[in-house]
């Protein structure tokens, strides 16, 4: 067994199971909500206020590159008018949570992971303990609430800007009918396709908070170890939204009767 | 009353404290002494749980506290006030929040009297009219100075301090000094002080634990200890480096 728990295998396992634990401990802190409406209303305008930028650059440039794209393929076929249903039902379904939740856990996953190990290093977590203060009341629940509600209204946002500026490009630069493009894509565009990003959206805000929180707080001693938590917080979350994207697609496709 | 009983701890293959054994009674202030790395620190965090033991014991008012999750110990953890090393301040908050922080954590305190609260544990740390500076203005000892103040608001029954003069000059450890005494006479509180200066040692303890060899060596009054002729109390008390390690 302990040759079977210094392996990568028996790491990997031994993380998950920790990541289990704290999932458990944040859930049954949420039963009791005792987290602070401050931290929370902090969180929610650090995730999602101040992610807006890099939310709406994302958006945007993908909206027009896969716009632009899917016109080069279609013009072939004299589709041209279905470009803005193709970039809205990708946006949608796909683009939308996925890019949004990516660039998320770049920029707020990083900030969580660093912080918390930061307070860890330098014995602030020890510090609310000895306040009578749970860490995971004070530090994971409002960043947990706060990136769940964040995600969905991030995603949102990307996948207008993805489709007006595909938009705009498709009829001020490519020169296709706007009615045409507008009507196909209020036509293959179904309310189920919203559903499916903002679920999505939702549990990627879940894999990115429980992930950089985990991070920060088993972080290793010292500036290196704060490093390390900062990358593996990024990286790993990262991975999961991808791995789990996959998942969540054939669910909710099950769910929602495409498959 | 602070029991720990047979109390052993090991990181890794290393084994920092062995069978540790001793009692700390209500209202009594505690000086653990012993050589840097020597598990001061460790035995200390043992005492609010925040180090889970191998094996032993520690009991808080007769109540052990090493079976007790998390959660169960934030009830056990409102006796204590804890000063640590670096002071562990919020660096994100004022001093004001930093001080205020357990109260609002309770919720039964309204603004003015969390400010009053706040105003007085200054007052009581010499260091009035900070509220509003950043962790990040004040000096080390200053910052030990709203560290205690935090301990204090919420007037624990025991206070620990984890090596409270390090890296302080003379002046401020004997002002660190002169605060422990004062926050011990004006509150009343049991106080366990880990520290490897002797002169704050025999300062402000009125019982002395040596630690050594992962061990508690020697205890008694500060009178007794500072008198023994045990050498290895001796030694540490006189501050003699052994041949080997001496550097040159």
């Amino acid at each position: 067994m302990n040759f079977l728990a210094s392996t990568w295998v028996g790491i990997w396992l031994t993380g998950l199971g920790r990541i289990a634990m704290l999932t458990r401990e944040t859930v049954l802190s949420l039963f009791t909500f005792k987290a602070r409406w401050r931290d929370l209303l902090y969180q929610m305008y650090f995730i999602g206020i101040k992610s807006q930028s890099v939310v709406i650059v994302t958006g945007a440039f993908t909206g027009m590159v896969l716009g632009a794209q899917t016109y080069f393929q279609f013009h072939k076929v004299k589709m041209d008018t279905a470009t803005l249903a193709v970039v809205s039902v990708s946006m949608c379904d796909e683009l939308g949570p996925v890019l949004t939740a990516l660039m998320v856990a770049g920029r707020v996953g990083a900030a969580i992971a660093a912080e918390i190990g930061t307070m860890r290093v330098t014995e602030q977590i020890d510090a609310l303990r000895t306040l009578a203060t749970h860490p995971v009341d004070y530090l994971v629940v409002p960043r947990l609430l706060a990136a769940h509600a964040a995600l969905p209204l991030l995603t949102l946002e990307a996948i207008a800007v993805g489709i007006g500026s595909c938009y705009v490009v498709g009829v001020y630069l490519l020169g296709i009918d706007p009615a045409f493009l507008w009507d196909n894509a209020l036509k293959y565009t179904h309310d189920v396709d919203i559903v499916i990003g903002f679920s999505k959206a939702f549990i990627f805000g879940g894999i990115i908070a429980m992930i950089s929180c985990y991070k920060g707080m088993t972080c290793p001693m010292g500036a290196e170890g704060v490093g390390k938590a900062t990358t593996e917080a990024v990286v790993y979350s990262s991975i999961t939204i991808l791995i789990s994207n996959f998942f969540l697609t054939l669910i909710i496709g099950k769910l929602v009767g495409l498959l | 009353m602070i029991e720990v009983r047979h109390l052993t701890k090991s990181f890794g293959s290393q084994r920092i404290l062995d069978n540790v054994d001793l009692q700390i009674e209500s209202g009594e202030s505690a000086v653990i002494i012993g050589r840097s790395g020597g598990g001061k620190s460790v035995l200390l965090k043992h005492l609010i749980a925040l180090l889970k033991p191998d094996s032993g014991e520690v009991l808080v008012d007769g109540e052990s506290i090493i079976p007790m999750n998390e959660r169960q110990l934030l009830r056990v953890r409102e006796k204590f006030g804890m000063v640590f090393q670096g002071a562990a301040l919020f660096d994100s908050m004022t001093v004001e929040e930093n001080v205020a922080f357990p109260l609002m954590r309770k919720k039964n305190f309204t603004q003015a009297e969390m400010d009053r609260r706040v105003a007085a544990a200054l007052d009581m740390v010499d260091l009035p009219g900070t509220q509003k500076k950043k962790p990040a203005e004040l000096s080390g000892g200053m910052r030990k100075r709203v560290g205690l103040a935090r301990a204090i608001i919420y007037e624990p029954r025991i206070i620990l301090y984890d090596e409270p003069t390090t890296g302080l000059d003379p002046i401020m450890s004997d002002s660190i000094d002169k605060l422990i005494i004062r926050v011990r006479d004006q509150l009343k509180v049991t106080s366990v002080v880990v520290t490897h200066d002797m002169r704050s040692a025999r300062r402000v303890g009125n019982h002395v634990f040596m630690l050594h060899n992962k061990r508690i060596h020697a205890s008694g009054p500060p009178e007794e200890i500072f008198a023994s002729q045990d050498p290895i109390v001796r030694q540490f008390i006189d501050g003699v480096a052994d041949e080997k390690e001496t550097i040159l």
